[in-house]
């Protein structure tokens, strides 16, 4: 299945092989052997499903870089199932769904994009007249893994939020199986999908995962530590108001209600479509689409976040965020490295700071913050041992509209005090 | 008569079921059902009104940015704010590279399939393909080791009786005609699509940050900042990352942009016209099937003006009874939808027409029991409500933008129907059918392509002369904001006119509904029984083989239906 034979030249494929080895955060020597696995491997049949779901990450994967998706598609894998694409309609499309492990004795891969309806008995989201849960666990229990795609399939998403109606769900509660791969993110970004698929290629396995499946190549890391308005935030520079000069110089957003600080994902280093771009780059905070329940967990998306968090840069993966966002504090999974959170440096300005202050003003309150000395809370030094048992459950637990909105946020939004945080 | 099923539809943007009557080999009746609900109106309701865009926006991320943009219009129409040129321009562009990318993706990825056998493309002779191709076309990939390679490449999609995504095609269907040379040229070019397209992603994600789901408009303007007083600031000390795509407005961001849209326009003037054309011209009969309803409705876009209320590149309007001559102007007032045949409850007035702003989301399914094999008989079948103008139903959508417009004298979309009727030596009466729709997304594309880049240049230049406003911040302090407000946002999505109208109390979201072009064109029968567009564009298509409907498939994917969209 050779790609080079199929019109790809040498040269942009051993391009992409490095180019994926450095998105999985692999050292450059796999670059050969993931190079040798995409051209000559059998391929590998993909089934992807649709549960609730705007098609916004079947547009991402189409989109694809590094490799894309006709360089995947031509050379190692197999869409055998795929609404958005397939010729085949009606009962010729889902005819092909049953028997899948016979017909790939090898074994497929499922991918879910979109969120699983539970209310009405399914009535939500039918496929031939049936229950879409049906058809996705039929089809996911008969899969080497599964791999969850965006937000919605993650845990519910959208759907799900404060006001849904439909009992949405991730589908990871509605399938039985170890080998879950999750790729939040509103949409996914198209390239940790192409990578996680590349990972499998490569090495037979998927990515090593945080305790929600996410991978850490991909959700290793804080946005906050990797962005390059960072510097800016420790300096105390700050955008105050929309189009104001800070905004043209590209200061921190924090004060806009950017999530970056409490949200893991590598949009920053990643970026989008061939890294031209990411959310804070071009402007506007980061919303927190990877996190669970960001739809009601993380305030509204101009609502600053209740403290300024210091630099944090040994706090890994799906930690503290959630422990921070008191509505989803449940879901917190700590990871064993999150036992290494070094202590926290906290900035105090002694007065609340107008919307009208000068920018050189802010910055002079700003710079004369004192650092003191806060001990984190015990959510986030909890260790391992307290990995609930079921990772994407607890999410009943979510607070309604009401009280995420009517509490948290006043209506008139004046400006938070940057008092010392009650952690 | 016998019934034909098919569910789903594939590359219809969701679940999407059709049942259709057939008699002596024409439908004589059909039923569009989508089979999936998400209840976003309900997730918007109690929200911050300045947040209310990123939840509507999910409403769809193929036509991506569009209810984005709908909805920041609304609060924008409820607080009486007009957005600052600049602002005005980058939505304008990321509205039109989505319109564009979304109908180019139609054509190759949705449609094609239904006009040209990928089996039969297999076996094509090259040669004879890059002489064919080069005798329409001036596209540079057109030589005989090109489409050598191209075949080798559809080959591996193909794969017959190995489970490709193409292979699965209804491969033989007597409807099929056109050569495998044709075919090979027109697959050739879905390759080419798959590329293509991200070039004008890139353009979105310059200015959005992402795409799907941009993430840079504000109400009261966008997000993305002029840069200030020369060139970008470097960031100050230790930094995790460095900085390797300028930002938004750069001037290597804008130079970037240019090239970018002009490589762009290249395929589409070079191959997605001349390949549409090409379909038009072998499936004659096409041009009249299909027709529907004959009311069309255009709430227009792109506006050239920095009022809300201002002017538009395509023009607001709508045609009754195919009388393109004489576009009529449209109210906002005279939309409503029922809920006769869908699966939801009104309260107090059942079977009512009820305008948006006073509308309501309860879902109530009412279809068999699951599992089911039919929806026959029964009177609630669709999770898609049925809008109708003033009590008509109406196709939205490119035909529709492009017969308003060319009835208001627009001259881009004169010439370019002028041209093509010339070319297909067709009457205008050609445009009122299955071919009809998709000629006019070719077309369409290629006028909106060019503005396109008229709105960077112009973006370019108005920075340059020192106005550097991205964002009216007049609405943003909600303090100053009305206890209780109301507004509407219109705009035109790839699919059609789309419509969002809401209720703010005290800076919350009190009430949302949306409707969507395809929920127009989607629509089930409304309180009067009458058939939605599509279902009524179904009405007298031919069904050669009822095992194998491909016919059904041409007129469904010619309203680019995104069933996603059309529930919400």
């Amino acid at each position: 299945m050779a790609l080079v034979r199929h019109g790809v030249s040498r040269r942009t494929f051993l391009k992409f092989s490095a180019a994926i080895a450095a998105t999985l955060a692999l050292p450059m020597s796999y670059a050969p052997r993931i190079a040798a696995a995409v051209e000559n491997a059998p391929r590998v049949p993909l089934i992807w499903l649709r549960g609730l779901a705007c098609g916004g990450d079947s547009q991402a994967f189409l989109q694809s870089t590094n490799p894309t998706v006709g360089e995947l598609l031509i050379g190692a894998l197999s869409l055998d199932y795929d609404e958005a694409f397939m010729a085949a309609a009606g009962a010729d499309a889902t005819g092909t769904l049953t028997g899948l492990r016979a017909r790939f004795p090898e074994g497929y891969i499922a991918v879910v994009e979109g969120s699983v309806p539970t209310a009405d008995g399914g009535a939500h989201a039918t496929l031939g007249g049936r229950p879409m849960r049906d058809v996705i666990s039929e089809v996911c229990a008969g899969a080497i893994g599964t791999i969850a795609v965006g937000s919605c399939a993650f845990d519910g998403g959208v759907a799900a939020a404060a006001g849904g109606l439909t009992g949405a769900v991730g589908v990871g509660r509605v399938i039985n199986t170890p080998h879950l791969v999750a790729l939040p993110g509103c949409p996914v970004n198209g390239d940790n999908l192409a990578a996680t698929l590349v990972h499998y290629l490569t090495l037979r396995e998927f990515p090593p995962t945080d305790g929600l499946g996410r991978p850490f190549f991909a959700y290793g890391g804080l946005i906050h530590n990797q962005c390059e308005r960072r510097a800016h935030f420790e300096f105390g520079e700050f955008v105050q108001s929309w189009g104001d000069e800070a905004s043209q110089k590209g200061w921190c957003l924090y004060k806009m209600g950017c999530k970056g600080p409490q949200t893991f994902a590598n949009c920053p280093t990643q970026q989008y479509a061939e890294s031209s771009s990411w959310n804070v780059l071009a402007g506007h905070g980061c919303i927190g689409c990877t996190m669970p329940g960001f739809w009601d967990g993380m305030g509204g998306a101009y609502q600053r976040l209740p403290a300024p968090l210091p630099f944090l840069p040994d706090v890994s993966a799906d930690a503290i965020g959630l422990a921070l966002t008191g509505g989803v504090a449940g879901l917190a999974v700590v990871h064993g490295a999150a036992s290494t959170v070094r202590q926290w440096r906290v900035r105090r300005t002694k007065k609340p700071t107008p919307d009208t202050t000068e920018m050189t003003e802010m910055t002079d309150t700003t710079d004369t913050t004192e650092a003191a000395e806060v001990t984190p809370t015990a959510a986030i030094e909890t260790t391992e041992s307290a990995v609930p048992a079921e990772p994407l459950g607890e999410l009943e637990g979510r607070p309604t509209v009401d009280e995420v909105w009517v509490a948290e946020q006043p209506l008139s939004e004046p400006e938070p005090v940057d008092e010392e945080p009650d952690l | 008569m016998s019934r034909i099923v098919i569910d789903p539809v594939t590359r219809a943007g969701g679940q999407l079921r059709v049942e259709a009557e057939v008699l002596g080999g024409a439908v004589t009746e059909a039923w569009l059902s989508a089979t999936s609900f998400r209840g976003l109106e309900s997730v918007v309701r109690g929200r911050a009104a300045r947040d209310a865009w990123l939840v509507a926006q999910r409403v769809c991320g193929a036509a991506t940015g569009v209810h984005a943009l709908a909805s920041v219009r609304a609060v924008e129409n409820a607080l009486g704010v007009d957005i600052p040129k600049n602002a005005r321009l980058v939505r304008n562009i990321l509205a039109a590279t989505t319109l564009v990318q979304e109908h180019v993706v139609n054509f190759y990825l949705r449609e094609l399939i239904n006009w040209a056998d990928p089996v039969a493309a297999l076996t094509a002779d090259p040669a004879a393909t890059s002489t064919l191709a080069r005798s329409i076309t001036d596209w540079p990939n057109s030589d005989s080791s090109w489409y050598a390679a191209a075949r080798d490449r559809l080959t591996a999609l193909v794969r017959p009786g190995a489970g490709g995504p193409l292979g699965g095609a209804w491969s033989g269907h007597p409807a099929y005609r056109l050569s495998p040379e044709f075919g090979l040229m027109l697959y050739g070019h879905y390759l080419e699509a798959l590329d293509w397209q991200r070039q004008l992603v890139r353009v979105r994600t310059i200015l959005g940050g992402k795409s799907p789901h941009p993430q840079t408009y504000l109400v009261g303007g966008m997000a993305i900042a002029a840069e200030w007083g020369g060139p970008p600031v470097p960031p100050r000390g230790e930094h995790p990352s460095t900085r390797h795509s300028p930002p938004p407005l750069s001037q290597q961001a804008l130079a970037d942009m240019n090239m970018l849209l002009t490589n762009a326009a290249r395929f589409i003037n070079e191959a997605f016209v001349p390949d549409a054309l090409t379909v038009a011209a072998h499936y004659p009969e096409w041009q009249r099937l299909g027709g529907g309803i004959g009311h069309y409705l255009s709430f227009g876009e792109f506006p050239v003006s920095d009022s809300f209320a201002g002017q538009l590149l395509l023009a607001r309007g709508r045609v009754m009874d195919r009388d393109f001559a004489n576009p009529r102007a449209i109210d906002q007032g005279s939309v409503a939808e029922a809920v006769d045949h869908a699966w939801y409850d009104y309260d107090a007035t059942p079977d009512a027409l009820v305008h948006p702003a006073l509308g309501q989301t309860r879902p109530r399914y009412a279809g068999p029991a699951l599992p089911y094999s039919s929806l026959g008989g029964l009177d609630k079948y669709s999770w898609i409500k049925a809008p109708r103008y003033a009590d008509d139903p109406m196709e939205t959508g490119a035909l529709a933008r492009m017969l308003v417009a060319y009835g208001a004298g627009n001259s881009f979309v004169r010439n370019a129907v002028d041209g093509v009727a010339f070319k297909l030596d067709a009457g205008m009466d050609s445009l009122f059918s299955t071919i009809g729709r998709t000629v006019a997304r070719a077309l369409e594309a290629q006028i909106v392509m060019a503005r396109t880049t008229e709105y960077l240049r112009e973006l370019v230049a108005n920075l340059a002369q020192g106005d550097l406003a991205l964002v009216n911040l007049e609405g943003w302090d909600m303090a100053r904001w009305p206890s209780q407000a109301s507004g509407f946002g219109l705009a035109e999505g790839p699919g059609g006119a789309v419509g969002h109208w809401l209720t703010i109390r005290d800076g919350r979201i009190a009430d949302y509904q949306i409707v969507d072009g395809s929920t127009w064109n989607g629509s089930p029968r409304d309180n009067r029984g009458r058939p939605g567009a599509c279902e009524q564009a179904l009405v007298g298509t031919p069904v050669a083989d009822p095992n194998r409907p491909l016919e059904l498939l041409r007129t469904v994917h010619s309203f680019a239906l995104c069933s996603a969209c059309a529930v919400h």
